[in-house]
Parts: C-alpha cells; sequence; structure tokens
C-alpha cells in the first residue's frame, strides 16, 4: 500500500491525524503532512479510513 | 445520463414532537429515483438529497454554492437562513471557494488534533466545575440548561480569551440566543448585538495588549481587518455552542438507555451519526447547470442536502437506527462533508467525550426525572436536540 497526499486540497479537518496518526500529522498551519509513505499492514486500516473519511478528496490510498 | 421521468414531489420534511428527524420520511424518500422535488414553507421549489452518496456529491461539487447572496438559495424560514455577506462579513460559511479559502486557513490551525488535545485539561476543569455546582444545588438538575449549554459557551469563551469576570455574561447571552420557546426574537437580536458589541470590546483590548488566545494570534496573522474578525468570532460561537450542547443532550438520553456502552471509545462517533443535530444546516444552490442522481439541477435551483438522511442510508450503515458503538462503518457526515466540514469537529468530539465521562463517573445513580416519552425533543428550531432535559441522582 502507498499513500499520496494533495496538501493544497487539504482543508485542515484532521481526521485523517485522528484516525491514523501513525500514517498522517498536521503541520504548524493545519495541513496534512505524511509521516509514512507505505505504511505497515497494523496501519493499512487506519490509512483507508482516513482516506474515505478525508472531507476533501486530499487522501489517495494506491493498493499496489 | 438524466432520467427521463419526472421527479417524485414530496411535501417538505415534517418535524413534529413524534418524530423530531423525521427518518421514516428520508426512508421513503431514498426509495425514489434520483432526487426527490419539495417545496420550502414558502413555496418555492427545492431538491432534497437523501441518500449518502448523492449528500456527499453534492457538498463537493464545485458548481454547487454556499453563497445565500445567490439567486434561488433555499430560504428555509427566518431563523434557519445563513445571514447574507453584506450583513455580517467573516461569516464564511457562506462562502465558496477561494474567497472562503481565506478564512478557513487562518483558523485551521486553532482546531488541529493537537491544539485540542492540548485544551483537554481546560475542559475537563470546566465540565468539572458545571458537575459541583449541580451537585451543591441539591439532586436534580435541568441537564440542558445547567450544564449541556454553559460547557460549550465556557469552553468558547476560555478559548476566545474572554475574561474570567466575563463569562457569566457571555454565557447568560449566548444562551438567549438559544431559548427559542422562552425568549422573543427581539431578545435574541438584543443578544446578538450585546455579542458582537462585546467582541468588538475584546478585540480592541487584544490588539493593545495581546494574550495567549485565539483573538490575539488571529490578529497577529495579519489576514482578516477586525470587522471581518468579529464575524468570524460571533460564528464560532454560534456554530460550537447549541449544536454542541445538542449532542451531550442527547448523547445522555442514548446512554442512559444503553449504559453498556458508557466508556466505549467509538461512543462518540456513533452518537454524532445516529443523532445527526445539524440535519438541514447545509444548505445550497446550483449555480450552473449540474448532474446528481442522474437529475438534472437546473442553475438557480436549491438543494438541501439532509445529513441526518445520509447518516441513516441503509446502503452505507446496516440497522441505521440502532445505536452500535461497534459498527465498522465511519463514514457518517455530521459534520457535513467537502470544504465547509466542521472546523470545530475536533473539539466537539472532546467536548462530548469529556462530557460523557466526567458525568457518569460521578453521578453514577443519574437518571431522567420524567418519563422517557416525556422528553421535550425540538422539532421547532434550527438543529435537533431537547428544549431541556430534566434529571436526579
Amino acid at each position: 500500500m502507498r499513500v499520496t497526499v494533495d496538501r493544497e486540497r487539504c482543508v485542515g479537518a484532521g481526521q485523517c491525524a485522528l484516525n491514523a496518526p501513525e500514517v498522517f500529522d498536521q503541520d504548524e498551519d493545519g495541513i496534512v503532512t505524511l509521516l509514512v509513505r507505505e505504511p505497515e499492514e497494523a496501519d493499512a486500516d487506519g490509512a483507508r479510513a482516513a482516506g474515505d473519511l478525508c472531507p476533501s478528496g486530499s487522501i489517495t490510498v494506491h493498493e499496489d | 445520463m438524466t432520467t427521463s421521468t419526472g421527479p417524485t414531489v414530496v411535501g417538505f420534511p415534517r418535524r413534529t414532537p413524534e418524530e423530531p428527524l423525521p427518518l421514516s420520511q428520508y426512508a421513503s424518500h431514498r426509495e425514489q429515483n434520483g432526487l426527490v422535488l419539495s417545496h420550502l414553507p414558502n413555496g418555492v421549489p427545492v431538491w432534497l438529497v437523501t441518500r449518502h452518496e448523492d449528500v456527499r456529491a453534492v457538498l463537493t461539487h464545485p458548481k454547487i454554492s454556499a453563497n445565500p447572496d445567490n439567486e434561488g438559495f433555499p430560504n428555509v424560514g427566518e431563523t434557519m437562513g445563513v445571514p447574507k455577506q453584506d450583513q455580517i462579513p467573516g461569516w464564511f460559511v457562506g462562502l465558496d471557494s477561494p474567497e472562503h479559502d481565506r478564512f478557513r486557513k487562518v483558523l485551521i490551525p486553532e482546531f488541529t488534533v493537537r491544539r485540542v488535545r492540548e485544551l483537554r485539561p481546560a475542559i475537563e476543569r470546566t465540565v468539572d466545575e458545571r458537575i459541583d455546582a449541580m451537585l451543591a444545588a441539591g439532586d436534580r438538575a435541568d441537564l440542558i440548561g445547567d450544564f449541556a449549554l454553559p460547557v460549550p459557551s465556557l469552553v468558547i469563551s476560555s478559548l476566545l480569551g474572554v475574561p474570567p469576570a466575563d463569562r457569566d455574561f457571555f454565557e447568560s447571552r449566548t444562551r438567549t440566543l438559544v431559548a427559542i420557546r422562552t425568549s422573543t426574537d427581539e431578545e435574541r437580536a438584543t443578544a446578538t448585538r450585546e455579542l458582537l458589541r462585546y467582541i468588538n470590546r475584546l478585540i480592541a483590548i487584544k490588539e493593545k495588549w495581546p494574550g495567549d488566545d485565539l483573538i490575539s494570534r488571529l490578529l497577529a496573522t495579519g489576514q482578516l481587518t477586525s470587522v471581518e474578525l468579529s464575524g468570524v468570532l460571533l460564528l464560532l460561537l454560534i456554530a460550537g455552542h447549541e449544536t454542541t450542547a445538542n449532542n451531550i443532550g442527547l448523547g445522555v438520553v442514548t446512554l442512559l438507555a444503553n449504559p453498556q456502552w458508557i466508556g466505549h471509545e467509538r461512543l462518540v462517533e456513533e452518537l454524532l451519526r445516529l443523532h445527526s443535530v445539524a440535519d438541514m444546516v447545509a444548505l445550497r444552490v446550483a449555480v450552473d447547470d449540474v448532474e446528481i442522481a442522474g437529475r438534472l439541477i437546473r442553475k438557480g435551483e436549491g438543494i438541501v442536502p439532509l445529513l441526518a438522511a445520509a447518516n441513516h442510508d441503509t446502503e452505507v450503515f446496516g440497522c441505521p437506527h440502532a445505536f452500535d458503538p461497534e459498527r465498522s462503518e465511519r463514514r457518517h457526515v455530521a459534520f457535513g462533508y467537502g470544504v465547509h466540514q466542521c472546523l470545530g469537529q475536533n473539539l466537539v468530539r472532546v467536548e462530548m467525550e469529556i462530557a460523557y465521562r466526567k458525568l457518569f463517573e460521578r453521578i453514577p445513580t443519574l437518571e431522567l426525572d420524567v418519563p422517557p416519552d416525556g422528553l421535550a425533543f425540538k422539532y421547532d428550531g434550527i438543529l435537533f436536540g431537547l428544549h431541556e432535559l430534566p434529571v436526579r441522582w
């Protein structure tokens, strides 16, 4: 699994940092930052949930 | 491809004391092809959106606007209308991208998951103080007036940097705005004016003597004029007050009926979904011809995405009316969706979590002081909630 984020689209809702704190964080402007590009199996569900929940479509999860 | 048959026409969602959140009407609308057409109380036709997928599509469509200045924006009644931009500059929930984004960007750092976590001790203190006051006053209380309404108001006032000596004033005026049964239109207009005057004075003070608070930090960014800032602050206050209070009150009722779930880690998320207090606040209008659910929506036609309907869509949530914190599906839209999704959502989550935890820890014998069928649900205001919640212990 690979995760990419679009910081331009991000609206700082923080659902990613809340649901997958091992994979995502918010910088000091509150915008998404990626902690891990290829999450471990244990964090995969959290990353998928963050992709599903992101209100601005800033998170893409590539299942490859 | 658009459907060729005409849309089904339905009555505007009818909220009653028996069904204050009209979920049975929504269920039948979801069965219809595409969207259903309805008429606002003022007779203007409007599209109702009741499926989860369609609600998300509407709230992210670039040609669907949240700006009430656009012709055809649904006016759901005076109290439900979003103010026009020339009335309250800074009321950015009524702006579209990119104008909207300037306001949101300045505010995001104040509501990050990390910042809200830092507020926890202050929120716990506020909640404890309100419980102390209830316990000191006797063995019964109105949990709305004595707890659910003051807590978010006190939290937001401390966030804004309202001095402790002024917080009672602040709390009483915000409470007047919410008391639709007991306050007149004129009293509410006066309370709004007094709050705006107070906010403007506070801004002037923070300009001279900045502190460690939200107003001082927003001023320091230099991104907002003081008129815009006062509109933004009023918006934060109104958006975060009754919504949070209603969630706290309804959540306590649901937890008293389902005490086995008290303390569950997914409790707050499920309560947000189940009660969907802001069902009808995300009003929109098409600013070009658009297609949603195979239905052509013409430029200038109003759209009412119903968040509670989406959150009870059986395609997404199995047994949607059941309170089940262990359900695996998390994609509720209780905070809306798209660029306008609630900025304060992480703050609300923490307020709810602390409120339930402290209430049931400190008052383990808490119970309703009315029969469950005697609860006064709000069906006559903007938001779903309780007018009052008599409890005893």
